[in-house]
C-alpha cells in the first residue's frame, strides 16, 4: 500500500517536471491524461465485462460541452468549464445508460456504436449548434477573472490536469475497493449469484456507466481546452476503439493502467510521426496484439513484474 | 410523382445492394464463427482496392474494356483466397472461446493494421475507375432514364439473396453451417470438421465485403476512411436485422438505403444521420434487431 | 400463526404445455428442515425458482412470514429473507473465498458505499466467523474460481448464510461430491445452520441423507406434492416406493 503510493507519487511528480526537461511534451501529455481519463472510463466498464464501442462520444460529448459553453453560453472560467463539461457528460452517461446497461456482450459493445454514431453524425451535421464539420473553436478561458496568454494557461492547464489525475484518481480508488465496486466485477463473474445477494445488477452497472462517462467528460473538457478546438472525429466509432485499446494496453488492473498506456501511445505517437507516420496505425495494432497475446495485464502488469511487486491472481483482465 | 419516385426507389436499391454485400458478410461470420469482425469494412475497401487498380490496369494495358467486368468478381475472390484462411487460421481462431472484449480488439487491431497496410500499397489519393458503369451506359423507359449498372446491381444482390439461401439450405457445406449455427457443440460431437467450418465462413464472408467493394468501384472513387465508414454502416443493417440474420440483412439493407435517400431529398443535412437513427429506432424498441433474438440466461 | 415461515398456495407455471408445477401447496414452519424429493423433471428445482422468484409463476401465490413475495424480482426476495445455494455453487470466480461472503455481508448491509472499502475489520471479522463455522477457515484467501468442487458447495452456502436468511434453499447440496464426503458435508450444513438458526428446504437424491438429517420430506411428482410427512412414515407409502424410490 505504502509502496504502491510512493511509486504513484514518483511518476506524478515525473509528469510534473518532464516538460521542464521536454517543453514539447505539455502538449502531448496534457491529451495523453485527457485521453487516459477517457481510457479509465472504458477500464471501469471492462471490470464488468463490458466492451463499449462508444465511449469516445462522451468524451466528445465533454469537449462539446466546454466549447459550447465557452463559445454560446459566454462562461469563460477554466474551473467553471471543467466542472460543467463533467457534469453534463456524467448526465448523459446516465441518460444513455438507463437503456444502455440492461445489455450484455456484443450487444453492449453494438450499441454504445450505435448511440455514438448518432452523436458523431449529428455533431457533424448540426451547424448551428456544432458548427458542423468544422467543429468550434474554444478560446482561451479565463482564470478566476484573470486573462492568461494561450502559453501561460497551456502550463497551469497541464498541472490541473496532473491533480485531476491524483484527484479523481484516488476517488476511483476508492470506488473499486468498496462493496459498489466490487459489485461491478461480480457483475461480470457471476450475475446470477449478485442478483440473488439482494443487489441489482442495473443500478451497479448504471452507476459505474455514469461515472465512467463522467472521467471520459474530464478528458474531453481538458482536451478542448487544451487543443482550442473540437472536431465531430472526436466521437468517430475508430476514437472508441482506440480507448478501449489505450486501456487495454496499460492494463485495466488499476487506476495507472490507462494513464500509462496512454502517455506510452502519444509519445510514440509523437517519436513515430517522424519516421514512420503511414505505419502509425498498423504499429499500434501490431503492439495491441503483442500485448494481447503476451501481456494480458497490460503494460502496468509488465511494470509490476519488473519492479517485482507480486501478481495479485483475483485482478480483473479480459 | 412516378417521375421522381421511381429514380429514388432505383438509387435506394442501388445503395441498398452494395451495402448488403457488406452487412450479409458480417451476419454470417457472426452467426458461424460468434465474432464480431470489427475488420470486415477493410476488406471491402481492399476489394474495392484491388477492384479499381485491376480495372485501371485492363484498360491501361489495351485490354478489351469487357474484362473489367469478370475483374470486379475474381478481385474480389483473390482477396478473399488470399486474406480469408490466412486471416481465419492465424489472428481469428486464436480468439474462439475468448472473451467478446479480446475478439472485439484482435478484429481492431486487424483494422488498424489493414487501414495502414491500405495506404502503403494503394497510397491516399482516390482511386476511381468506372469504365463498367460506362459501358453499360443508360436505359430509357417511360420517359424515366436509369443507370443499367444500377439495375445490375439491384439483380446482383438479388441473386446473392436466393443463392445463399439455396446454399444453407441445399448444399452439403451450407447445411453443415447451418448446423454449426444451431449447436455448435452438438455438430462437433457428431463430427462436423467445426473448424473447417469457421474457415469457410469467414472466407465467404470476406468474399461477400470484397465484391461488395469491388461493384462499388463503377459507382464511386475509393480513398482512405472508406473501410472505417463502411464497417459502421454494414454494423447498422446487421444490427438492424438481427445479427445472424441473411434476410434480415436484406431487409435492413432497404430500410437504411431509404432512410438515407429519403433524407438526401427531403432533409439533406441529416442523410448521414439517417442510418443511424433507424437503427437507434430499432434497437430502442427491438434491441437484438428487426429478426434477432438475445441469448437468454441459464442456471 | 407465527409459526409458518413460508407458505406456497395453488402455485401453476407451465413450460411449453409441461406443468412444471400444477396446483403446489407447502407450508414451512420456522426451525424446520425439510427435504423436497422426486423423480428429475417433477418440479423441484421449479418450486425452488418460484420461490426465488426466478420464475413467475402463472397463477397462485408465496408468503414468506405475513409479507407476499408472489412474483417480486429475485433480489427483492433476497433483500426479504430467502437466500439460496445452487445445485452447481454460484460464485464470484475471480475474487477470494472471504471477498464473495464479505460482499454478501456487504449487500445485506446496503451496498451503496462508493468510498468505504469492502475489505473492513468488521465485514473480515464476520466473514471469518462465518467459514469457521463452515470449516473454510483455511481457505479464505483462495480465489473462489479455484476451489475444489466439494469446498465450493461449502462456500456457495457460506455466501448464501452471510445475508443472515430466515430460509435457506439449498438445491441438491451434496450432488457432485463423492460418497464418502456427503455425511460430513451435511454435519457441517447442519451445524451452522441450526448455530445460526436458519429454516432450510433441500432438494435431495439421495435417501439416506433425507432419512438422517430432515424432520419431515415432501415428496414431488409430476408438478405437485404427492406426500409428505415424517421421512419414516413416507418411505412406508407404496405411492412413493413405486414413483420415487423405484421399488415396485
Amino acid at each position: 500500500m505504502k509502496r504502491s503510493a510512493l511509486v504513484t507519487a514518483a511518476a506524478l511528480l515525473i509528469l510534473a517536471l518532464a516538460p521542464l526537461a521536454l517543453p514539447f511534451l505539455q502538449f502531448v501529455l496534457t491529451i495523453a491524461i485527457a485521453k487516459g481519463f477517457a481510457a479509465l472510463g472504458v477500464a471501469l466498464l471492462l471490470r464488468a465485462g463490458l466492451i463499449s464501442l462508444g465511449h469516445a462520444m462522451f468524451y466528445a460529448i465533454g469537449a462539446y460541452a466546454a466549447a459550447f459553453m465557452a463559445t454560446t453560453l459566454g462562461i469563460t472560467d477554466f474551473a467553471l468549464l471543467i466542472i460543467g463539461s463533467t457534469a453534463i457528460s456524467a448526465f448523459f452517461g446516465v441518460l444513455f445508460g438507463l437503456f444502455l446497461v440492461r445489455y450484455r456482450a456484443i450487444f453492449f459493445a453494438m450499441l454504445n456504436l450505435a448511440v455514438s454514431m448518432v452523436i458523431y453524425a449529428l455533431a457533424s451535421k448540426l451547424y448551428g449548434i456544432t458548427g458542423g464539420t468544422d467543429g468550434l473553436r474554444v478560446a482561451v478561458p479565463t482564470v478566476f477573472g484573470m486573462t492568461l496568454e494561450k502559453s501561460s494557461f497551456d502550463g497551469l492547464l497541464y498541472y490541473t490536469a496532473i491533480v485531476l489525475v491524483a484527484l479523481l484518481g484516488y476517488l476511483v480508488h476508492r470506488y473499486l475497493k468498496s462493496p459498489l465496486g466490487h459489485a461491478l466485477s461480480a457483475v461480470h463473474s457471476n450475475e446470477v449469484r449478485l442478483e440473488y445477494l439482494g443487489v441489482s445488477a442495473w443500478s451497479t452497472l448504471l452507476t459505474a456507466y455514469g461515472i465512467s462517462a463522467a472521467l471520459a467528460g474530464v478528458g474531453g473538457a481538458i482536451a478542448a481546452l487544451s487543443i482550442g478546438h473540437v472536431l465531430p472525429e472526436f466521437a468517430f466509432w475508430t476514437e472508441s476503439g482506440h480507448l478501449v485499446l489505450t486501456a487495454v494496453l496499460g492494463g485495466i488492473a488499476g487506476i495507472a493502467g490507462p494513464f500509462l498506456g496512454s502517455v506510452f501511445l502519444e509519445i510514440v505517437h509523437t517519436v513515430a510521426v517522424g519516421y514512420a507516420a503511414e505505419a502509425w496505425n498498423m504499429i499500434v495494432g501490431i503492439a495491441l496484439l503483442v500485448v494481447i497475446f503476451f501481456l494480458p495485464r497490460g503494460l502496468f502488469g509488465l511494470f509490476e513484474r519488473l519492479v517485482g511487486r507480486k501478481s495479485t491472481d483475483g485482478e480483473p483482465t479480459l | 410523382m412516378l417521375q421522381t419516385l421511381i429514380p429514388l426507389a432505383v438509387d435506394a436499391l442501388a445503395n441498398a445492394a452494395l451495402i448488403f454485400f457488406v452487412a450479409v458478410g458480417l451476419t454470417l461470420v457472426f452467426s458461424v464463427l460468434r465474432i464480431l469482425n470489427v475488420a470486415h469494412g477493410s476488406f471491402y475497401s481492399i476489394g474495392a482496392y484491388v477492384a479499381a487498380s485491376v480495372g485501371l490496369w485492363i484498360v491501361g494495358a489495351g485490354l478489351p474494356d469487357w474484362l473489367t467486368f469478370p475483374a470486379l468478381f475474381l478481385s474480389a475472390a483473390v482477396v478473399a483466397a488470399i486474406l480469408g484462411p490466412l486471416l481465419e487460421k492465424t489472428l481469428v481462431s486464436w480468439t474462439y472461446g475468448k472473451s467478446e472484449a479480446v475478439q472485439v480488439l484482435v478484429t481492431f487491431a486487424l483494422f488498424l493494421i489493414l487501414e495502414d497496410l491500405q495506404r502503403i500499397v494503394f497510397g491516399v489519393q482516390s482511386v476511381y475507375q468506372d469504365t463498367p458503369m460506362a459501358m453499360l451506359g443508360i436505359s430509357e423507359i417511360g420517359g424515366i432514364v436509369y443507370l443499367n449498372y444500377q439495375l445490375l446491381l439491384i439483380g446482383f444482390a438479388a441473386a446473392l439473396l436466393i443463392a445463399l439461401r439455396i446454399f444453407i439450405t441445399r448444399s452439403r457445406t451450407g447445411r453443415l453451417l447451418a448446423a454449426v449455427v444451431a449447436d455448435r457443440e452438438v455438430s462437433e460431437a457428431l463430427g462436423i470438421d467445426t473448424k473447417r467450418m469457421f474457415m469457410i465462413a469467414f472466407t465467404l464472408g470476406v468474399f461477400l465485403a470484397a465484391l461488395g467493394g469491388a461493384l462499388a468501384t463503377p459507382t464511386t472513387g475509393v480513398s482512405p476512411g472508406l473501410g472505417a465508414d463502411t464497417m459502421v454502416l454494414a454494423f447498422a443493417v446487421a444490427a438492424i436485422g438481427g445479427l445472424g440474420q441473411v434476410e434480415g440483412a436484406a431487409i435492413a439493407s432497404v430500410i437504411v438505403a431509404a432512410a438515407k435517400v429519403l433524407a438526401i431529398y427531403f432533409a439533406p443535412s441529416l442523410d448521414a444521420v439517417a442510418p443511424y437513427l433507424v437503427m437507434l429506432a430499432v434497437l430502442l424498441v427491438k434491441p437484438y434487431g428487426l429478426f434477432g433474438s438475445g441469448s437468454t440466461r441459464k442456471i | 400463526m407465527s409459526d409458518v415461515l413460508l407458505k406456497a398456495e395453488n402455485l401453476e407455471v407451465a413450460f411449453g404445455g409441461v406443468k412444471a408445477a400444477d396446483g403446489v401447496n407447502l407450508t414451512l414452519n420456522k426451525g424446520e428442515f425439510v427435504a423436497i424429493i422426486g423423480p428429475n423433471g417433477s418440479g423441484k428445482t421449479t418450486f425452488l425458482n418460484l420461490c426465488t422468484g426466478y420464475i413467475r409463476p402463472v397463477s397462485g401465490h408465496v408468503w414468506l412470514g405475513d409479507k407476499e413475495i408472489t412474483r417480486m424480482a429475485p433480489r427483492q426476495i433476497a433483500r426479504r429473507g430467502i437466500a439460496r445455494a445452487f445445485q452447481i455453487p454460484q460464485l464470484f470466480t475471480d475474487h477470494t473465498v472471504v471477498e464473495n461472503v464479505m460482499l454478501a455481508i456487504a449487500s445485506r448491509e446496503g451496498i451503496w458505499q462508493a468510498l468505504r472499502p469492502l475489505d473492513r475489520r468488521e465485514y473480515r471479522a464476520e466473514a471469518l466467523e462465518l467459514l469457521e463455522l463452515l470449516n473454510l477457515r483455511d481457505h479464505a484467501e483462495t480465489i473462489a474460481g479455484t476451489l475444489p468442487e466439494g469446498l465450493r458447495k461449502l462456500a456457495d452456502v457460506t455466501v448464501a448464510m452471510a445475508l443472515r436468511p430466515q430460509l435457506l434453499l439449498l438445491d441438491e447440496p451434496t450432488s457432485g461430491v463423492s460418497a464418502l464426503e456427503r455425511f460430513p458435508l451435511m454435519d457441517t450444513l447442519m451445524k451452522a445452520m441450526k448455530a445460526r438458526g436458519v429454516t432450510a428446504l433441500f432438494v435431495e437424491h439421495d435417501m439416506e441423507i433425507v432419512e438422517n438429517y430432515a424432520d419431515r420430506v415432501v415428496v414431488w411428482n409430476a408438478g405437485t406434492v404427492m406426500a409428505e410427512g415424517a421421512p419414516a412414515e413416507v418411505m412406508k407409502d407404496p405411492r412413493v416406493l413405486e414413483n420415487v424410490v423405484g421399488v415396485a
